[in-house]
């Protein structure tokens, strides 16, 4: 009974609705939080004692970084979830998710580089978060371009989704490994502000944009996947019926 | 107290997409013991897809292939001690010999002793080549050995992808009479042929037609 | 009650008395030992295959003193990290060797059912790859680190290293040429989803290697190497073998 709701949502036209509806639910409380949270940070917060303002990009980068890793780990529990179950509607949401995860670890490589660049004078620095950012990047193109390899989209889930999983097991070693390394040589790791613990002021407009960018990542996911969802489906009937305007 | 053990493979309702394409559609097929179904249909009608979803290669969308009336997904390795399939292309190692070949595929899923792989070998005619590396085998000489190694595994079910490829008249009379000991000895057998497989008792021989739509 | 498919019963039929007879039951490690006998034998029937990694190895080494200094303090710090970046190259290309020619003759479906477990008669294939690979690596990197500046004495422990860092590496390979298996020319696909997870690999191993030059203790390093060795191989011929299947489909 209770998984009459887990199989339905594996029904694509199902998923089509539910997640047209379910978009605006969670693309305006992201653009607001988004906004408040960048008011937050760039604005009302205090300047970091040793920082200055510099530090303000964090609000960017450390939502950016979180995500990229959640978005991975999404990817690889729906690849996970359609290769036991054999769900469509669970690749698919894999499919969708990897460009926007690529994206967010971009991101977070981006603003971490503009972040260190005042203070190491360079633009790069083999520091323990980026290098393990850098590294996600390749696991994200690495999942993405083996999907595109095969013109068959069954085998493309399938054997993309083994993919995933094994991807998602390393990821802890292969964050891990970096630590350690990094530690052997004492390369210079900033990053971490001054204090241990942030006051309010600066915690409440991080934690905005954790969770705004969080839903922000369920509504673009919730389009793509749309997306996903008719190119899939394009031959099947129920399709004519869903796009009447 | 017996088991069962009426071999019998079915399948009911198979449906296969590949893509877009709808490949196997409400596909029904039932052989029972000492019978040969023949699969015929022009190419990219299937025939190859059937035989791969009925040895559990290929995975159907919809449907069942059940073997002695259980469903093949519940024990496939056990399903799959019980079959030879046998594709398009003889499964041989081009630097090994015919022989060393048997030995390794087939001693990979049974024990057997070296006069029962001579006998497989003189059966299908190969004292002349089987020591010799396979590269240096006719495409003939090939589907020899690999008829070779189907015997040699002494399972009731043989899928086969047309068996008579590469083989001249004497050849296509000897995988005939290899499949006639087969059903005689209570085997199931399904192939997929481009000719009738000369099969000495016809009422053991059916056929299915795969078409398009 | 209906029973395992093999059992015989009343009115059996010739041939399943044959089979059931006739078939004695082959344990996964008797499979597993003739697939690993089987790749060792084709592979010594073609041997100028194996030399290509090795030498492959050897060229990537000389790039090195060519690319930055021919001095030998400049090289030696840097010799661990050189040797082990050419051993992953090399491990990388020898993976073509592993399942792609299986794959094209039909051997490899027959493995998928030949009603033994397909992640033993992989992990077979993989540890036959990794003698005839490997092993070798870690024989000749020891030449390669004296020509760049390591003293005789670290011999040992730069063999040790590179002998069970490429134990993980091949175990890691193995994924990544499942999942490939399907795609024509997917070397530069192949490279990139294994280098990534090859990375903690090259980070212990490299650090271990270092060590072992300077004439320090390896243990720590060599310890996680091992670890993720074992580590490597309860868990990549599963995944091997699920790949193997989706791509049979």
């Amino acid at each position: 009974m209770a998984w009459t709701w887990f199989h339905r949502l594996g029904s694509p036209p199902h998923i089509y609705r539910v997640a047209g509806r379910l978009t605006p639910w969670l693309a305006w409380p992201a653009a607001a939080l988004i906004v408040a949270g960048l008011i937050g940070g760039l604005i009302l917060a205090p300047p970091d004692y040793q920082q200055g303002d510099g530090y303000r990009i964090l609000y960017v980068h450390a939502p950016s970084a979180w995500m990229s890793l959640m978005v991975y780990t999404t990817m690889a529990v729906a690849a996970a979830i359609g290769l036991i179950w054999r769900m469509k509607v669970a690749h698919a949401v894999a499919a969708a998710s990897a460009p926007i995860g690529a994206s967010f670890t971009f991101a977070a490589l981006v603003t971490g580089s503009l972040w260190g660049a005042p203070m190491w004078g360079t633009y790069w620095q083999w520091d323990p978060r980026l290098t393990s950012e850098l590294i996600l990047l390749f696991l994200y193109l690495g999942y993405m371009g083996l999907r595109s390899a095969f013109d068959d989209v069954q085998r493309a889930d399938r054997v993309s989704a083994v993919l995933a999983v094994v991807g998602v097991v390393n990821v802890p070693i292969i964050h891990y490994s970096v630590i350690w390394w990094n530690s052997l040589h004492q390369a210079p790791s900033v990053m971490y502000l001054g204090r241990p613990t942030m006051p309010a002021s600066m915690l409440a407009p991080l934690v905005m944009m954790l969770v705004g960018f969080t839903l922000f990542f369920g509504a673009v996911l919730l389009v793509r996947l749309r997306g996903e969802v008719l190119s899939r489906e394009r031959t099947a009937t129920w399709i004519r019926e869903a796009l009447r305007p | 107290m017996g088991v069962m053990t009426d071999f019998c493979l079915k399948g009911e309702n198979v449906h296969l997409w590949r893509g877009d394409h709808h490949v196997l559609r409400g596909v029904r097929f039932e052989v029972g013991p000492g019978e040969c179904l023949q699969l015929t249909g022009a190419n990219g009608t299937g025939k190859t897809t059937l035989l791969r979803t009925a040895c559990g290669l290929a995975y159907p969308e919809g449907g069942e292939i059940t073997w002695c009336g259980e469903n093949i997904r519940k024990d496939m390795h056990a399903f799959h001690a019980q079959l030879a399939y046998l594709g398009h292309e003889p499964p041989l190692k081009a630097e090994l010999t015919a022989r060393e070949n048997l030995h390794y595929w087939v001693g990979v899923r049974r024990r057997f002793d070296p006069q029962e792989l001579d006998q497989a070998l003189d059966r299908v005619g190969g004292e002349h080549w089987a020591d010799r590396p396979v590269r240096t085998l006719s495409a003939g000489q090939k589907r020899r050995a690999a008829l070779a190694g189907l015997t040699l595994m002494r399972v009731p079910l043989w899928l086969l992808d047309e068996p008579t490829t590469n083989l001249d008249a004497e050849g296509q009379t000897l995988v005939g009479a290899l499949i006639d000991e087969h059903l005689q000895a209570g085997g199931v057998a399904l192939a997929a042929v481009h000719h009738e497989l000369s099969v000495s008792a016809p009422e053991a021989l059916r056929r299915m037609e795969l078409t398009f739509g | 009650m209906r029973g395992p498919l093999r059992q015989a019963g009343e009115g059996v039929s010739d041939l399943a008395a044959t089979v059931v007879a006739s078939a004695p039951a082959v344990p996964p490690l008797f499979a597993a030992r003739l697939a690993l006998a089987r790749d060792l034998k084709l592979a010594f029937r073609k041997r100028s295959q194996l030399v290509q990694p090795l030498a492959f190895f050897a060229i990537v080494t000389t790039l090195f003193p060519l690319g930055v200094s021919p001095e030998l303090p400049v090289l030696k710090p840097m010799a661990g990290g050189v040797i082990w970046a050419a051993a992953l190259l090399a491990s990388l290309l020898a993976l073509e060797l592993l399942f792609r020619d299986d794959a094209q003759d039909g051997t490899l479906e027959q493995y998928a059912l030949s009603g033994r477990s397909l992640t033993w008669l992989l992990a077979a294939k993989t540890a036959a790859h990794w003698l005839l690979t490997g092993l070798p690596l870690a024989l000749i990197a020891p030449l390669a680190a004296i020509a760049l500046g390591a003293p005789g004495a670290a011999v040992p422990g730069i063999v040790i290293s590179v002998a069970v860092g490429t134990v993980a590496l091949s175990l890691i390979g193995s994924i990544g040429a499942a999942l490939t298996l399907g795609i024509r020319r997917s070397g530069a696909l192949l490279s990139l989803l294994t280098l990534p997870l090859d990375i903690p690999v090259l980070i212990f191993g490299a650090r271990c290697t270092e060590l072992a030059i300077d004439g320090e203790a390896y243990g720590v390093p060599l310890q996680l190497l091992a670890a993720l060795a074992v580590l490597g191989l309860t868990l990549a011929p599963l995944a091997a073998s699920a790949a193997v299947r989706i791509n049979l489909e």
